[in-house]
């Protein structure tokens, strides 16, 4: 196999990439393309199999084109016994999108309102080749991958999923950005009649949610922009048809239902920042020593768990992607740029 | 008028109604439909189900001013035992299951956490009126037994504000509780204090 040709001190028993040697591996797989397709399609008869019990989505045939042409397991935890795959029912059951409600079940309860086909993103902002793109148009050009990541939210739970997406780089590329494009601002769709939290007049969100990376961040290799899940298309309440998947910091940053990138100049305001600058930063990477002002964040409860086994595990720094990412912040007093 | 027989059965209804959620939250857990982390589901219905028993302990004393019906006061040590009683499980389901019995984190927590000491204050406060809801304690108190059980006024006011710090996202739900606690309370103000016995007496022409 590649990987034990890219560096066998990191070989486990099983096929899966390590995370820490994801980068050298995808150098040395981009010479040899012939040998990365052979991989996808082992990988792709075991995905399926492993998904045998989740249930079947409605996706466009476009999409599902896209997706039985995916890299599967192109990323893989380096401790799959540690970091399971949370089942279906769990990632798509409980989860906040707070343009549906607050509980966690809400979502699953009122997203079936949403409408995602067709969609369409505008790209704009200091870009050679913005405009606005049929959702197909813009995924289609790209290879789907599938990407297994923890997730931690700042609530201080975390649950493993396997998405499926194209690298956020590949997008920003083909926009051709400016000199002046220092940031990227997201921007999720308003609509109260298909969104019922957006009809709350007690919301303290100001619609639309809005997220923001540094270009850099958004290049980097582990940022995904996500059209699937669990082998199939997003449930509406996951954020359908695109959302943002950055792993290394807090879930509010992966940003649902896009509507609009803009590559901008100055540092966009993120909802939550804009809501409680106090306790939400712009950064929001994962960072067990400093804590959120009204709960720790040096541990976390992966999901699901039981009642007398919360399965609290000590949080990591940059919830376990140090190695890929921390050279971003480098000398960077992360205390400050929470 | 009733017989002590139905007196008895109304607080045992009362006493199995009190119980219910708490029986149908186990058995959501008990069966797998409270979702992926049950003592977080736990926690927090039980924290908004101390909330109800405290809301409705405290409306009875203006329910009895409104319609002199006897059975409202029956119940109100019972309702004030089951607010206890409530709130204790709240913060027992927090230290089980949600710190997973880690003494250390519980000790730093509710130092660090502003809204865990505010619930804290409250369940002490609660605690101590549990404590002097028994006939010794009344007798042994005496005049001051009244103004020490007006402390749940502050414990109210407590728990909305432990409310108010947990909540990320829409206000919507905590307004509701506070209007109602505000609506509640009101009726202590001494000139709608005086008025409901008179609204009983238009209802009852």
């Amino acid at each position: 196999m590649l990987i034990k040709i890219a560096k066998p001190s990191d070989l486990h028993e099983s096929d899966v990439t390590p995370e820490s040697i994801y980068l050298s591996r995808r150098r040395f797989m981009g010479g040899m393309a012939g040998l990365g397709a052979g991989l996808a399609l082992s990988g792709h008869v075991r995905a399926n199999e492993d998904y045998s019990d989740v249930p079947e989505g409605d996706a466009p045939a476009w999409l599902k084109e896209k997706i039985s042409e995916t890299e599967w397991r192109a990323i893989t935890p380096s401790n799959p016994d540690k970091d399971k795959i949370a089942p279906f029912d769990d990632a798509s059951g409980y989860n906040n999108f707070f343009e549906f409600g607050t509980d966690k079940r809400d979502p699953a309860r009122h997203a079936g309102s949403l409408q995602t086909e067709p969609w369409s993103v505008v790209v704009d902002g200091e870009v050679n080749n913005g405009g606005r793109f049929a959702l197909e148009d813009f995924a289609k050009p790209s290879q789907f991958e599938e990407r297994i990541y923890r997730l931690r939210c700042v609530e201080a739970w975390s649950m493993v999923i396997p998405w499926l997406g194209i690298p956020l780089a590949d997008i920003i590329k083909r926009a051709d950005p400016t000199s002046k494009a220092k940031y990227v601002r997201f921007e999720t769709l308003v609509d109260p009649e298909q969104m019922r939290g957006q009809r709350s007049s007690f919301s303290v969100i100001d619609w639309p949610y809005v997220e923001g990376l540094r270009l850099d961040e958004a290049m980097h290799p582990l940022t995904i922009l996500a059209m699937g899940m669990y082998g199939r298309e997003l449930p509406n309440q996951n954020g359908a048809p695109l959302r943002l998947v950055v792993p290394w910091k807090y879930g509010f940053k992966s940003i649902k239902s896009i509507v609009r990138i803009s590559l901008v100049e100055e540092q966009p305001v993120n909802s939550w920042q804009e809501i409680a600058a106090n306790e939400y930063g712009f950064y929001a990477n994962v960072n067990p020593e400093v804590d959120h002002p009204r709960w720790s964040q040096a541990t976390e409860r992966r999901l699901p768990n039981t009642l007398f086994n919360p399965n609290t595990i000590d949080t990591l720094m940059f919830n376990g992607y140090a190695d890929e990412v921390a050279e971003l912040y480098a000398g960077m007093d992360l205390k400050e740029n929470y | 008028m009733a017989s002590p027989r139905i007196w008895l059965a109304w607080r045992v209804g009362v006493f199995l109604a009190a119980l219910a959620p708490l029986l149908f939250w186990s058995w959501q857990v008990a069966i797998n439909a409270a979702g992926p982390e049950p003592g977080n589901y736990l926690l927090l219905n039980i924290g908004i189900g101390a909330l109800w028993m405290l809301l409705l302990t405290l409306s009875l004393t203006p329910l009895t001013k409104l319609t002199r019906w006897k059975g409202f006061a029956l119940i109100r040590r019972q309702l004030g035992l089951w607010t206890l009683a409530y709130a204790t499980l709240h913060m027992l389901c927090y230290a089980l299951f949600i710190l997973g019995l880690n003494w250390a984190l519980l000790g730093s927590e509710i130092v660090k956490r502003p809204y865990i000491i505010v619930g804290m204050i409250a369940l002490i406060g609660l605690a101590v009126l549990g404590a002097t809801s028994n006939r010794w304690a009344m007798k042994r108190l005496g005049k001051r037994w009244k103004p020490l059980h007006k402390f749940s006024y502050v414990i109210l006011a407590l728990v909305l504000l432990h409310f108010f710090w947990v909540v990320r996202a829409d206000m919507q739900e905590w307004a509701m509780y506070a209007a109602i606690a505000a609506l509640i309370m009101s009726t202590r103000l001494p000139p709608v204090a005086r008025t409901l016995p008179k609204l009983r007496y238009r209802f009852s022409r």
